[in-house]
């Protein structure tokens, strides 16, 4: 039996912001697609872990769905082709993570036949083992759409105590994201059997739909589906307070069990994993259409741009074909964001390509961004404290690593800073505490893999040297035995005889073939 | 299109330096309102004479240390602190006196200290110790309410009692200075009066003295209002005025005779300005919730041990700089517990 009851109790976690959400204007239009791009831009790697093996070579043709990745492991996540057409070459392409880099990307002509390879949907998940559904999520190349990326494979089988509930987030509460809000107004069936499908692969009794109090439609919506796809009632949509960041998996978790996922835990401690809905969208997909995840909804939004709204993009859209499809750009364009304005990574270029886990592109005018003062110093002022949802102290993390001293904010649990931007929102004297935290990581990472270069050398050194010293110490041994013995002249004599008669024993056995000498003394002969 | 490639968040802060001090200067304008109807142009005077030297003082600290003055000028700290020392001020003290607060407060306790954020004592309060312990004759003169006077001083002999010492004319201090209720109480009760006996004065109002308990009334009317605009948080003036009734109640109770009962605690000297505006100073004071909360206690606990051992009637600027002394210390032991920890 589960501890608690999941969402029956809503608790409060300490911080957080009530902003304003801006999200309707996104959701005026229903989901569109944008035209077919020219080219779609594919990074091999749209998840967090190593990448795959590569299935195709420039040149190939490759069909809608068809694998252009392979995974070994659970951590591996495979890419699929959006659309088919030719893969025209694999190029280093901006892409967003890590912001600012460039990765090799599978360059995707389509040919604008929408030719779908053969697809392998599983006749009835109801009965099918939790292993096979499992399989089937891996090889539709699933990791998490709320914009982290984790593998899904990866969450729903491991070393763990028994899950006892699937939480399946939609409390996007970020403003002006609403790709979630749209998925659960157009297709909530979809995310109700996504829902008892990775339930049934984690052998989790309950699935609790987490969405926002105002998502007025949406609980509407779900109250629908539940009703004509969960008969067994295992199926519970629990509204939350709408308070940034109860998005974030820890703080959700918070709200609904009133327990904390551990700082070297995993929400499967709790008996609990918590999925993005648009990640059990997927998964119904996955297993029931047998298609793989090849496209998501992003939304379109900010006072930048002259159309806001959600579209339904291929992965691998450049982001100017998107901002194209919403009505083009407005106003003096200061900045794109993929993500919300909270916690969302600067674009380096609008060729940046959508990938898994791009759930918003907010486009910001320069008037949007401005401050009214520079950086001015930290007057202690604790609003930073008060809207921590991890109860840190921002402000003397930030005093810590601005000295130079990343260990003490190491050990004031700089870790444990989600980077969901509260802090440096209210801070008066403009500090940006978030761009420090991750400087600080940044920092302690690359000392950490210093470190564990320098621990690797130095044993490799220390194993050398007591490999040296132990040798000499054998050779000095011998020699003082070899001395001894030769010393006690009797003893020494006595070998020798012993030596020649060997000697002469082996000699003798020499003329028989097949036999050898069996020791090196008997080279003395 | 050319990108800015910032980190998040994107959005400007809500808040600014300049912002969060314009708002407690605000805040305070009900209370200095009513200081001028009980006392006169006075207080205009101090506050006019306090923000002047701050800021020239600032400027000049500013230019020393090869600091830019924008944004540092304009960022209202230097306002504030002048304007909060000014309020502990009695109305005709002389000029000099301003300046060399504002030396102490804005040059000694906050410059030299490294400035905006980096001061360890709340600068109004290290101006007033500073001047309480070099003139305190000068800062003993404190006028009698409108009600009691036999005329306040209008605007030109203000300023001639300011700027050149003496009281112009047929005026004279016997008739326009009294004790303040703080001092009158700590005599009375030096003399074995009782402090009924006391408070058949008529510098005493219903709760504390007459006038200064309304001017109270709108210190706290404004600091309710910085409470509600999240500038100030509510933990330093509860625990400031809590513990001032947790500990003088008892006491009342036991020997009513000798002690003052809460309320005349409350609205006398500098306790509700210094629970809302003074001890909510955030540079030099705690961060963490919990520490706000005994840094007030701590406040309140010294305020009401000077009042009643001390050698000033009031103690809040000495109980405020001795707490800035403990704050770090005090932030250190109050650190949250991080979530999954």
């Amino acid at each position: 039996m589960p501890d608690f009851e999941v969402g029956r109790h809503l608790y409060r976690f300490p911080g957080g912001l009530r902003l304003r959400h801006h999200k309707q204007i996104a959701c005026r239009d229903p989901l569109t697609r944008p035209e077919l791009p020219r080219a779609l831009y594919l990074p091999l790697k749209q998840h967090q872990g190593p990448v795959g093996e590569v299935l195709v070579e420039p040149g190939a043709q490759v069909r809608k769905g068809q694998p252009l990745s392979r995974a070994t492991s659970d951590r591996e996540v495979p890419v699929h082709a959006p659309t088919s057409g030719t893969v025209a070459m694999i190029r280093r392409w901006p892409v967003s993570w890590p912001p600012g880099s460039e990765a090799d990307c599978l360059v995707l002509e389509p040919d604008g036949e929408e030719d779908w390879c053969k697809r392998m949907p599983l006749a009835d998940w109801r009965r099918a083992e939790p292993e096979a559904l499992i399989e089937h999520v891996r090889a539709a190349g699933l990791a998490g759409l709320g914009g982290a990326m984790f593998p899904t494979a990866a969450k729903l089988r491991g070393d763990w105590k028994r899950v006892h509930t699937l939480i399946l987030n939609g409390s996007e509460c970020e403003p002006y994201i609403s790709c979630d809000e749209m998925l659960m107004r157009e297709r909530p069936a979809a995310i109700v059997e996504g829902g008892l499908i990775l339930a049934r692969a984690l052998g989790a009794e309950r699935v609790v739909i987490a969405i926002e109090d105002q998502m007025g439609a949406v609980s509407q919506s779900l109250g629908m589906a539940l009703a004509a796809h969960d008969p067994e009632d295992r199926c519970q949509v629990v509204a939350v307070t709408t308070i940034y960041p109860e998005g974030g998996e820890k703080q959700l978790i918070q709200v609904l069990t009133g327990a904390e996922v551990p700082h070297d835990g995993l929400p499967q401690d709790l008996g609990v994993v918590c999925l993005n809905v648009a990640t059990a969208a997927a998964a119904r997909d996955a297993v029931i259409d047998g298609t793989p995840l090849i496209e998501r909804i992003v939304t379109i939004s900010g006072p930048g741009i002259e159309h806001p709204r959600n579209l339904i993009a291929l992965l691998g859209t450049p982001v100017h074909e998107l901002l194209q499809a919403a009505g083009g750009v407005q106003g003096d364009i200061d900045r794109l964001v993929l993500g919300g304005p909270m916690s969302g990574l600067p674009l380096a270029s609008d060729r940046i390509p959508v990938t898994k886990g791009s759930n918003c592109i907010l486009v910001l005018r320069r008037q949007d961004v401005e401050r009214e003062q520079p950086v001015m110093p930290c007057i202690n002022c604790g609003e930073c404290v008060r809207v921590c949802p991890a109860s840190l102290l921002p402000q003397e993390l930030y005093k810590y690593i601005e000295a130079g001293n990343y260990e003490q904010a190491e050990s004031l649990n700089l870790y444990d800073c989600i980077e969901c931007g509260c802090c440096a929102h209210v801070c008066p004297s403009h500090i940006p505490l978030v761009d420090w935290y991750r400087h600080g990581k940044g920092v302690l990472r690359e000392r950490g893999i210093e470190d564990a270069r320098a621990q690797n050398a130095r044993q490799r050194f220390e194993a050398r040297e007591k490999r040296i010293t132990e040798e000499k110490e054998q050779r000095r041994r011998k020699r003082e035995q070899r001395e001894r013995k030769l010393k006690s002249g009797g003893e020494a004599r006595s070998e020798v005889q012993a030596a020649i008669e060997r000697a002469r024993a082996k000699s003798g056995r020499q003329n028989r073939p097949g036999k050898t000498g069996a020791s090196d003394e008997g080279g003395e002969q | 299109m050319k990108l800015t490639f910032a980190g998040a968040p994107h959005f400007p802060p809500i808040n600014s330096v300049a912002g969060v001090m314009q708002q407690v200067l605000y805040a305070l304008i009900p209370g200095i309102a009513a200081h001028v109807w009980f006392f006169g142009f006075g207080i205009l005077f101090q506050i006019a004479l306090a923000v002047g030297f701050a800021l020239a003082l600032e400027a000049s600290m500013l230019k020393l240390r090869d600091r830019p003055l924008q944004p540092f000028l304009y960022d209202y700290s230097a306002v504030v602190t002048a304007v909060l020392f000014a309020l502990c001020m009695p109305p005709l003290a002389p000029w000099w006196v301003a300046l060399v607060g504002m030396v102490f407060a804005i040059v000694v306790a906050k410059h030299l200290y490294g400035g905006l954020g980096y001061n360890l004592f709340n600068p109004a309060m290290v101006g007033f110790a500073a001047v309480i312990i070099a003139f305190p004759m000068d800062l003993s003169q404190w006028l009698a309410p409108r009600q009691l006077s036999p005329g306040l001083p209008g605007l030109w002999q203000t300023a001639q009692a300011i700027f050149t010492g003496t009281l112009p004319g047929a005026l004279s201090w016997d008739a326009l200075s009294q004790a303040t209720p703080l001092d009158a109480l700590k005599t009375g009760v030096a003399e074995n009066r009782l402090v009924t006996e006391i408070r058949d004065a008529p510098i005493f109002g219903d709760f504390g003295g007459l006038g200064w308990e309304w001017i109270a009334n709108f210190y706290a009317l404004g600091g309710l209002w910085l409470v509600y605009r999240r500038v100030i948080s509510w933990h330093v003036p509860v625990a400031v005025l809590a513990t001032v009734v947790l500990i003088s109640t008892p006491m009342w109770l036991a020997g009513p005779d000798i002690n003052p009962s809460p309320p005349q605690h409350i609205f006398s000297g500098a306790l509700v300005l210094a629970a809302f505006f003074i001890a909510t100073d955030p540079v030099s004071g705690c961060s963490t919730m919990k520490g706000r909360l005994l840094f007030g206690a701590g406040v309140a606990v010294f305020t009401l041990a000077i009042r009643r051992f001390g050698g000033y009637p009031d103690g809040v600027a000495f109980a405020v700089l001795l707490m800035n002394m403990a704050a770090p210390l005090i932030d250190r032991l109050t650190r949250p517990r991080t979530y999954g920890h």
